[in-house]
């Protein structure tokens, strides 16, 4: 088992992969602006929910950005993205805004779900993202679905389904695997592997010595190892996986390697104690996804240290007014938590008023 | 009397029953060497090591199955779901297999786990964390459920729940975790409440206040406010025990009172309270004055915003505002 904190493997350059070269200036210093965004836009979130202006569980994705952002830059028209609870970063990486995301951890009606669904549950359909989805591995079977989904109405597009290392050893995770091979499902499975499924490592809850994704063997599913500190990388092999969806009809299994800088969530009491304060340092220190990428275009010479410190105080700037929006926003009223219940009587349809649906007094 | 936390009463619960009978194994996730994510096992796999308190990988479906297929040679698996909501997840070992095989087996073999963790609202983790399923698995013959709302009962059920032959879902609540009340010394002998037994917490003559769980603690304060403010006496019945259910108390509270209100956090339709309202028209029609009446969970998924989860929730202005409809 690797140690998370390690490089996995040799550096190998993927800057000339074929979808990277096609990268101008601006679409790299953009990734570089959405993941300060994300990460800014969590800290925002540790500050607030510390005030508690939130409720429940918040699980930051701090540490891990470059996964969502990498992943995300690759998607098409028709391609759909799901993910569990840890959802803030795909969220934002998909186009969601600091706005709404903010006001729906404030529980505020001007909220992704209007304050229905919180931290775990964000969601919007319109750009393709699906959730948001608080029971682990809940949603792989869902991902598989979207592939489904795609591949009857003949669309050129993947599903992406995101997962956790600790999801790995739910039922619902293999009957998905072996669904999407056994159909021929144009879905890419991607374990974002973070070290610890909660205070549980990997060598404590896998009876499998090697890395994760090779489970996709039993299954007779292509698999890869990526390492997600590189958002080079990332995007060169998760490339290849969507493709062998969109053109082959081929499920993959991806296991990205990556960290997060907190605990399970921030009511995580034992974080600092099943792993080290050192080992958390030396991430931050050597392997920080946005700290390699900002190092990457210095010396590509696309982004300059004063402009990177801009996007930085911006992205800040930006986290704290989503904050004073969600502040100054409206919360829901007790009549609102009968609604979006149901389509038909959300829609006033004969369907919605025939028959009683709701059995309080 | 010494007092304890709800948690540390479980704890206890736990930790006797480990000594007792060296069958009892406690397992789930994060119960071992992370000491439980709401710490109710803290402490327990450093004082009996890894044979009896183990740590499960994110298997619902596997290590409840474990457990229940463990019991059938005798074992009697602790098995903690880190919430009751994630039952979804096991749900063919909870009901199929723990539920039906003595059954199936005409009596052959009997399955003596209890599956425990949090059932409870109000914690705004939203609506697949919110779950509170005591109604459901009880309308499974063969299963057993009880919710205790206080530190004694907390230990006293937990006891008689690891005893008990059959398999017994235990809903403790993590809004009651931190809560603190008297419970026996151990020196004292077993504290066992045995399942099947209600227990009046507060008596009152005008109207009966009928609860589980945390809404038990609505009820007392809201009995509280309908002496103070609104001079009714409100008896408070704590069902203790959802299946079996003590049919006695409630009748006979409801005898003496002539009115109800059923204080009850699962959803209305088929919630706890369906089946003790049913049971109140069945056996003291004739002595109600007034319909029976309920405040549960309002009859939609758990919402998030901290705003306004509490009044999805039954709370003692709703229990009051119900009362005085009737009385």
């Amino acid at each position: 088992m690797h140690d998370p904190t390690d490089p996995p493997f040799a550096i190998i350059d993927f800057s000339g992969s074929a979808i990277n070269r096609e990268l101008n200036s601006e679409d790299k210093v953009g990734f570089y602006r959405k993941m300060v965004e994300i990460r800014r836009f969590e800290q925002a979130c540790l500050k607030y929910y510390n005030k508690d202006r939130m409720g429940g569980f918040l699980h930051l994705y701090i540490g891990q950005e470059s996964v969502a952002v990498a992943v995300a830059s690759l998607m098409g028209e028709h391609d759909h993205i799901i993910t569990a609870y840890r959802d803030h970063g795909h969220a934002l990486a998909v186009g969601m805004s600091m706005n709404e995301c903010m006001a729906e951890l404030f529980g505020k009606a001007t909220g992704c779900s209007k304050g229905k669904g919180g931290s775990m549950h964000f969601f919007a359909p319109d750009k393709n993202y699906w959730g948001g989805h608080g029971i682990v591995a809940g949603q792989t079977p869902l991902g598989l679905g979207l592939g489904y989904g795609l591949k009857y109405r003949g669309l050129d597009g993947c599903a992406l389904c995101f997962l956790g290392d600790g999801a790995i050893n739910q039922g619902a995770f293999h009957e998905a695997l072996n669904l999407a091979a056994l159909f021929e499902i144009p879905v890419v499975f991607i374990i974002e592997n973070n070290g610890y499924s909660m205070g549980t490592s990997q060598k404590r809850s896998s009876a499998f010595r090697d890395c994760l994704a090779q489970r996709a063997e039993a299954y007779d599913m292509a698999w890869d190892l990526v390492n997600g500190e590189d958002l080079y990388e990332v995007r060169a092999k998760t490339h290849i996986a969507m493709e062998r969806a969109r053109r082959e009809q081929r499920p993959t299994l991806l296991e990205i390697q990556t960290y997060r800088y907190y605990g399970h969530s921030v009511a995580d009491a034992n974080a600092k104690k099943y792993r080290s304060p050192e080992e958390i340092e030396r991430y931050k220190t050597y392997h920080d996804p946005i700290r390699l990428w900002k190092r990457r275009l210095l010396a590509e010479k696309v982004l300059r240290e004063e402009e990177a410190a801009e996007i930085d105080t911006e992205c800040k700037q930006m986290a704290e007014a989503s904050a004073e929006f969600a502040e100054q926003s409206p919360a829901p009223t007790a009549k609102e938590i009968l609604e979006d219940v149901y389509w038909e009587v959300d829609q006033d349809t004969e369907a919605g008023n025939t028959g009683r649906h709701f059995f309080n007094d | 009397m010494r007092e304890l936390l709800y948690r540390h009463a479980l704890r206890e619960a736990l930790d006797e029953e480990l000594a007792r009978d060296e069958n009892v194994v406690i397992m789930g996730e994060e119960v071992a060497q992370y000491n439980g994510a709401y710490k109710v096992t803290e402490g327990l796999w450093e004082k009996w090591g890894d044979r009896r308190v183990v740590d499960t990988p994110i298997s619902e479906a596997g290590f409840i199955g474990m457990g229940v297929g463990a019991s059938l040679l005798g074992l009697r698996p602790v098995m903690e779901l880190m919430f009751w909501s994630f039952h979804s997840v096991a749900f063919d070992q909870l009901v199929n297999n723990a539920g039906c095989v003595r059954y199936m087996s005409g009596g052959l073999i009997n399955v003596p786990i209890v599956v425990r963790g949090p059932a409870n609202g109000g914690t705004n983790v939203g609506a697949t964390h919110s779950h509170c399923p005591e109604g459901l698995f009880a309308a499974f013959p063969g299963l057993k459920v009880c919710a205790p709302a206080t530190p004694a009962d907390a230990k006293g059920l937990m006891k008689a729940a690891i005893r008990d032959n059959d398999p017994v879902f235990f809903m403790e609540n993590t809004k009651l975790y931190g809560t603190k009340g008297a419970v026996p010394d151990p020196g004292e002998g077993d504290h066992l409440v045995p399942l099947g037994s209600a227990e009046v917490k507060r008596t009152g003559n005008d109207i009966s206040l009928i609860a589980h769980g945390r809404s038990v603690l609505h009820a007392l304060e809201a009995a509280e406010t309908l002496a103070t403010d609104h001079n009714i006496s409100a008896e408070v019945v704590d069902l203790r025990s959802i299946r079996p259910l003590d049919q006695d108390t409630i009748v006979n509270s409801v005898i003496k009172t002539s009115r109800a209100v059923l204080v009850d956090e699962s959803k209305p339709f088929n919630g706890v309270s369906s089946q003790v309202a049913t049971l109140i028209q069945e056996h003291a029609f004739d002595h109600l004055d007034a319909p029976v009446k309920r405040v549960c969970t309002v009859d939609a998924p758990a919402i998030y915003s901290p705003h306004i989860e509490g009044e999805q929730l039954p709370n003692p202005r709703r229990v009051v505002e119900q009362v005085l409809t009737i009385v």
